[in-house]
């Protein structure tokens, strides 16, 4: 199937690799155990495993999902179907740094795509890119629920409000 | 009218978030109180106050309490929802990240009068994990003090809350969509009816609420339903977040009585439109509501007076554009945004909210045709009330209210092939925008 472009979902890529298998580590394990204790089925605990699969592994593989798949005792389909729903999970590695603005009529109105455009210029990526380093990935995203402090650039878990292209161009150079 | 400063008062002391700051202030009292009475009381007392939900319906609180079947044998559960995702909304993120004790109080307090099962879930949106993370810091005190756990203070009643963090999905924030996220599936929202009330989470009785909503319920405990009237107007009632964002001089969240002018609040306590230009539009609640031209804010924020206008309260995310702004460009933004947020499950919804912004570009880059205006405005009636849940309603309130009040402005885009005089698109047309 290699002629499929790699977001189709029948995609190579989008296969897990039987030769490999991911595990949690015995912290993220006892943190997934926890989580099953708050729910009364199984399944509901699958977005925040796919948050704590997300802070361990870096981004949900195929190889994630089967194997959250095998714990939750529910179908691969389901699974992938649930992250290809929901904006934040990975589905394929992103940067260190992931650096995301909002671009939301409040952010729009008070210079936010001057932001964006800053951001992919100075690296020379196109959105949703990461540059060659692993360094630094550029999304545009929705309404962050910041609009009072617009505009908003998160980057990683933390917000950066009342940005601007000056502020931004100077957080980029100390993002190592 | 004054500010008020109720729902906040704690906001702004030195460590707000902690539980030693909100019972020096009299916090957890409400609910020693509410314990001591049954629940039946404690529904009809949110009944008698006629608080109506803060999340963007204005449904009564009380009567949604009260839809609760008597004798289902199934557990019954409380939902928090902290999803706030309408553009132009961050009220509750206030409530969440500085008076975390506030909601906590609230919910318990609402679970007892709702005789919930022993657990109770807030749905935060993924985005806010500083928030999730003092929610969850708030929990840890308050069991610590016994305020959750089994048998709290001594009533024989047992509570703990679970926060459930979303992954970026604004259908998240309808409380089907919602209930099907708890239960770990995608987003998309069931067939109403059954009502959650009847049937919603893991298949039992379910009461999904608003932050500020539950925020509201230990004022009401500590003061009475009086005390809560005497703020707003008659159905209107309590006092109210309001978020207040775009080309004002002072963005931010305002608190004041149910109902403040719109016109007063722009002007007098935001300080204005920014750069002194005159005003262009306003969207009064959150992305979804439809725009109100400058003649038209001389109006009561509320839920009755902004409907009696063609508008909607929704959650009190007022936006602000002035003259320089293009609102062909503008209405793009909301079109994409419900575009990208459309869960995919209706066909009305899924292919309309996308055929808007594409046209809205179109005309924003100067292929317009002369007839997109009347399309535009047709799809909106096409889209509209053909929809499982609101968000097919809520893509067409931005649209077809900027087509209606601007109509030569888009005549003249169309036309001209460029940005009225005086406006201008807050966008790079040759930046590949809207790949995400």
């Amino acid at each position: 199937m290699a002629h499929l472009q790699p977001d189709s979902p029948y995609a190579a890529e989008r296969y897990a690799d039987t030769a490999k298998t991911v595990e949690f580590s015995p912290e993220a394990k006892a943190k997934f155990d926890a989580l099953l204790e708050r729910y009364p089925t199984k399944e509901a605990a699958l977005l925040p495993s796919l948050h704590l699969a997300q802070e361990e592994f870096g981004w949900v593989s195929p190889e994630v999902m089967m194997y959250l798949s095998g714990l939750l005792e529910i179908e691969p389909a389901k699974v992938f179907g649930v992250v290809t729903f929901y904006n934040m999970y990975n589905q394929k590695p992103v940067g260190k740094h992931h650096v995301q603005v909002c671009t939301n009529l409040s952010c729009m109105i008070r210079n936010a795509y001057d932001i964006y455009d800053r951001c992919l210029e100075k690296l020379g990526l196109h959105p949703g890119e990461t540059t060659k380093d692993g360094r630094i990935t550029v999304t545009e995203v929705e309404c962050l629920g910041s609009c009072g402090t617009a505009p908003v650039v998160q980057i990683n878990n933390d917000y950066h409000e009342n940005a601007s292209v000056e502020s931004i161009d100077k957080l980029l150079d100390t993002l190592k | 009218m004054e500010p008020i400063k109720v729902l906040t008062k704690n906001v702004g002391k030195p460590n707000s978030a902690s539980i030693d700051t909100y019972i020096a202030g009299g916090g957890y009292e409400s609910l020693k109180k509410a314990l001591k009475s049954t629940p039946d009381e404690l529904v009809q007392l949110v009944k008698d106050s006629e608080m109506r939900g803060r999340g963007g319906a204005g449904f009564p609180t009380g009567m949604k309490w009260s839809f609760l079947p008597k004798d289902s044998p199934k557990p019954r559960y409380l939902l928090c929802n902290a999803d706030e995702s309408e553009p132009g909304t961050f009220k509750d993120r206030v409530i969440i990240e500085h008076d975390p004790h506030l909601l906590i109080e609230g919910m318990i307090i609402s679970a007892f009068a709702i005789k919930s099962c022993p657990m109770s879930y807030i749905y935060i949106r993924g985005e806010f994990y500083h928030g999730a993370m003092v929610l969850n810091g708030a929990l840890e005190e308050a069991r610590a003090k016994g305020f959750l756990g089994k048998n709290i203070l001594g009533s024989g009643f047992d509570l703990d809350i679970t926060v459930h963090r979303g992954a970026g999905a604004y259908i998240c924030g309808e409380e089907m969509g919602l209930i099907e996220s708890i239960e770990g599936h995608r987003g998309q929202p069931r067939v109403k009816p059954p009502f959650p009330a009847v049937v919603g989470v893991f298949g039992s009785p379910t009461i999904v609420n608003n932050v500020e909503t539950l925020s509201c319920v230990p004022l009401i405990v500590e003061h009475g339903a009086e005390w809560f009237k005497s703020f707003g107007q008659p159905k209107n009632t309590g006092p109210k977040l309001y978020c207040v964002s775009g080309h004002v001089k002072k963005p931010g969240v305002y608190e004041f009585p149910m109902g403040v002018n719109l016109k007063e609040l722009l002007y007098e306590h935001c300080g204005g439109i920014t750069d002194d230009l005159p005003l262009k539009a306003v969207i009064p609640g959150g992305g979804s509501a439809p725009m109100l031209l400058p003649s038209e804010i001389d109006i009561a924020m509320n839920f009755d007076a902004l409907m009696k206008a063609g508008t909607m309260f929704g959650s009190a995310g007022i936006i602000v554009m002035n003259s320089s702004t293009c609102i062909v460009d503008a209405t793009w933004r909301m079109a994409k945004f419900f575009a990208h947020e459309s869960c995919g499950q209706c066909t009305p919804c899924r292919e309309g909210t996308n055929w808007m912004e594409t046209i809205l570009d179109r005309i924003e880059r100067g292929g317009g045709r002369p007839q997109d205006a009347d399309l535009l405005f047709d799809m909106t009636d096409n889209i509209g009330g053909k929809s499982l849940c609101a968000l097919g309603d809520a893509a067409c309130g931005p649209v077809a209210s900027a087509v209606k009040k601007f109509r030569d402005e888009f005549i003249y885009h169309i036309d001209h092939k460029s940005c009225l005089p005086g406006t201008k698109r807050y966008r790079r047309l040759d930046m590949a925008v809207g790949a995400h």
